[in-house]
């Protein structure tokens, strides 16, 4: 077996997350402004799991992005590929200036992350309900080449709605995938509604466990407890595991905290300077 | 041809520790041999098609060579924005594997039937479409997909076909059409599982003294040019023959093909199902009978189209 060397078993330096975060946040408000796109606020709320994932957890080399014993991670959510653009840069796997193309005519950076063409990007989403079956594959291609890598998926709670994510959670939980975590960004929006308002999604934690799956509620932006939930895959209880983060669309932003005009909107400079006024960062 | 495409992936099983088998809760002991020699690398996906292939991409993505296989329409209409988003988007090498070509599960109803697949998976980019017409060409298609580094649909019938080849297809190729008899007069193209209809097609067409050339034009996309400007260029007629719908299909193929090249040529007729869903009870032989798709239908066809 070959087996890949744990990024940290150490506990999360809860500050420095925090700090990363924020700045983060910044730029993907920055991004949203320059290029006036939409899905920010989706993009706020799960900036905090990206922040855990790959400031503390993923075993991940930017400059070995094709490394085959990597820990996977899919943001299935991928209208916040803002979120994931950000993260990739300042992580190294591509200069921070290309952040200045995003939605730009002929760049790498659409408004959904594309296949086979930014390093680090490990699977095109965009449409809803694809990144749980295809981290099933891959958490299976490692356990048939013997390859112990984790996979992880992000996904919204509007993401919920969609079939293939109940088929994928069945089958995962019929193969015993305890390689492959679902981190749900539960901010109680979608698109356009109320979340619960639209298909029940409660009690979601309890729909997964039902599936099958290790759930478990998380406080969504605890950046530590995010880390450490996530390092600890395989938690030892043979099943995939569930956290369902809840989360607060905008968060971080005082003006755009859980309104969802916000998942359309674009802030304006002088907005962009507020925001981060309250970030910290100003 | 199901039992050639069970026996052929076992054997590429044993020789490629790539090949993963998933299929569709089918197959009821199709596949036991596989399962015996590789059960680490089969997997039933249950009736959750989406799933399967977007895990199909997964493991694509990652080096393995994966298969996913039930009835036509689950593994093509009922997933088709994961083969189009998870597979072909990301040019995963996952070989899809339709049984039930057409109207070859005619009596399970129109819910079975499957004449439009051609249509929407050769509109995906970087897909290839193979209609194999016999059991040979089944292996040598399955064999050859497994050596491509692209998404490949292999559409086939059921069952206890005739077997029209003599042998194992040494220099199957995607894309070259194979010239199953040579004739001088017209020139009858056929994908799939209407082969031996073609091939009874030109037996009745040399009772009447006209001389058919019968084609198994198994790669629907690519299409083998060269086949098709000699074919024109050639014949008096030629004839597309098809288990699928006019629209969209291997006629519609090529007379896309005919339109693009500015190709000259004399008469051109298509044979397919029409746009209508067969919702009366009946087996496949039934059907292509309502349907004017029998070998004796198509060679009539091709008489009054000459006269």
């Amino acid at each position: 077996m070959n087996v890949a060397v744990r990024s940290t078993a150490n506990a999360p330096d809860v500050a420095a997350l925090k700090a990363q975060a924020a700045k983060l946040r910044g730029k993907i408000i920055e991004m949203s402004h320059k290029a006036q796109a939409a899905h920010l606020a989706s993009s706020l709320s799960c900036a905090d799991a990206m922040t855990a994932a790959y400031w503390h957890v993923l075993n991940i080399d930017p400059k070995n992005p094709t490394d085959p014993l990597r820990d996977r991670f899919i943001l299935s959510k991928g209208h916040a590929a803002a979120a994931l653009f950000a993260t990739l840069a300042m992580k190294g796997y591509f200069p921070l200036e290309e952040l200045d193309t995003y939605c730009q005519d002929g760049g790498r950076l659409a408004e959904h992350p594309p296949a086979n063409l930014l390093p680090g990007v490990e699977a095109a989403t965009g449409s809803l309900g694809h990144g749980l079956p295809l981290g099933c594959g891959m958490a299976l291609a490692g356990r048939i080449k013997g390859e112990n890598y984790r996979v992880f998926a992000l996904l919204s709670d509007g993401e919920n709605n969609e079939g293939s994510v109940w088929e994928a959670a069945m089958f995962a939980a019929a193969q015993k995938l305890e390689n492959v975590c679902v981190v749900v960004d539960y901010n109680k929006w979608q698109a356009t509604a109320r979340s619960n308002e639209t298909l029940m999604l409660a009690p979601l934690r309890d729909k997964w466990a039902a599936f099958g799956w290790d759930a478990h509620e998380i406080d969504g932006h605890d950046v530590g407890a995010l880390a450490e939930a996530m390092q600890n895959i395989p938690n030892g209880s043979g099943k995939p595991v569930a956290l369902i983060a809840h989360t607060v669309k905008g968060k971080g932003v005082s003006f755009m905290e859980d309104d969802n005009n916000w998942h359309y909107r674009a802030p304006t400079a002088e907005e962009v300077i507020k925001a981060h006024k309250e970030l910290g960062l100003a | 041809m199901r039992n050639a495409f069970a026996d052929e992936l076992t054997k590429l099983g044993n020789e490629d520790p790539r090949v993963v088998m998933l299929s569709g809760d089918i197959g009821n002991r199709l596949f036991d041999k596989f399962k015996d020699k590789h059960p680490s690398r089969f997997f039933n996906c249950g009736v959750a098609e989406a799933n399967m292939m977007g895990v199909a991409a997964g493991m694509a993505m990652n080096g393995l060579r994966p298969v996913a296989y039930t009835i036509t329409p689950f593994v093509t209409t009922r997933c088709l924005e994961q083969i189009r988003t998870d597979v072909c988007y990301h040019e995963a090498p996952v070989t899809i594997v339709a049984v039930g070509a057409g109207l070859a599960y005619s009596g399970l109803g129109p819910t079975h039937h499957a004449c439009e697949d051609i249509s929407f998976l050769r509109s995906i980019p970087n897909m290839v479409v193979i209609c194999p017409g016999d059991a040979f060409e089944v292996r040598g298609a399955l064999r050859a997909a497994m050596q491509q580094d692209r998404p490949v649909y292999i559409r086939m019938g059921k069952k206890g076909e005739p077997v029209v080849h003599k042998g194992p297809i040494a220099d199957f190729k995607i894309g070259k059409a194979i010239t199953i008899s040579e004739g001088a007069d017209v020139c009858l193209l056929s994908t799939g599982n209407m082969l031996p209809e073609a091939i009874e097609a030109a037996h009745k067409l040399k009772d009447k003294g006209i001389s058919a050339e019968v084609v198994s034009f198994h790669t629907v996309k690519p299409l083998d040019e060269e086949k098709l400007k000699q074919a024109f260029a050639k014949f008096k007629l030629v004839a597309t023959i098809e288990e699928h719908s006019l629209i969209g299909g291997f006629g519609a193929a090529v007379s896309e093909w005919l339109v693009d090249t500015e190709t000259k040529h004399q008469k051109f007729l298509r044979v397919g199902t029409p746009d209508a869903f067969f919702k009366k009870s009946g087996e496949q032989e039934y059907a292509r009978e309502v349907l004017g798709l029998t070998g004796h239908q198509i060679a009539d066809k091709i008489v009054h189209a000459l006269s």
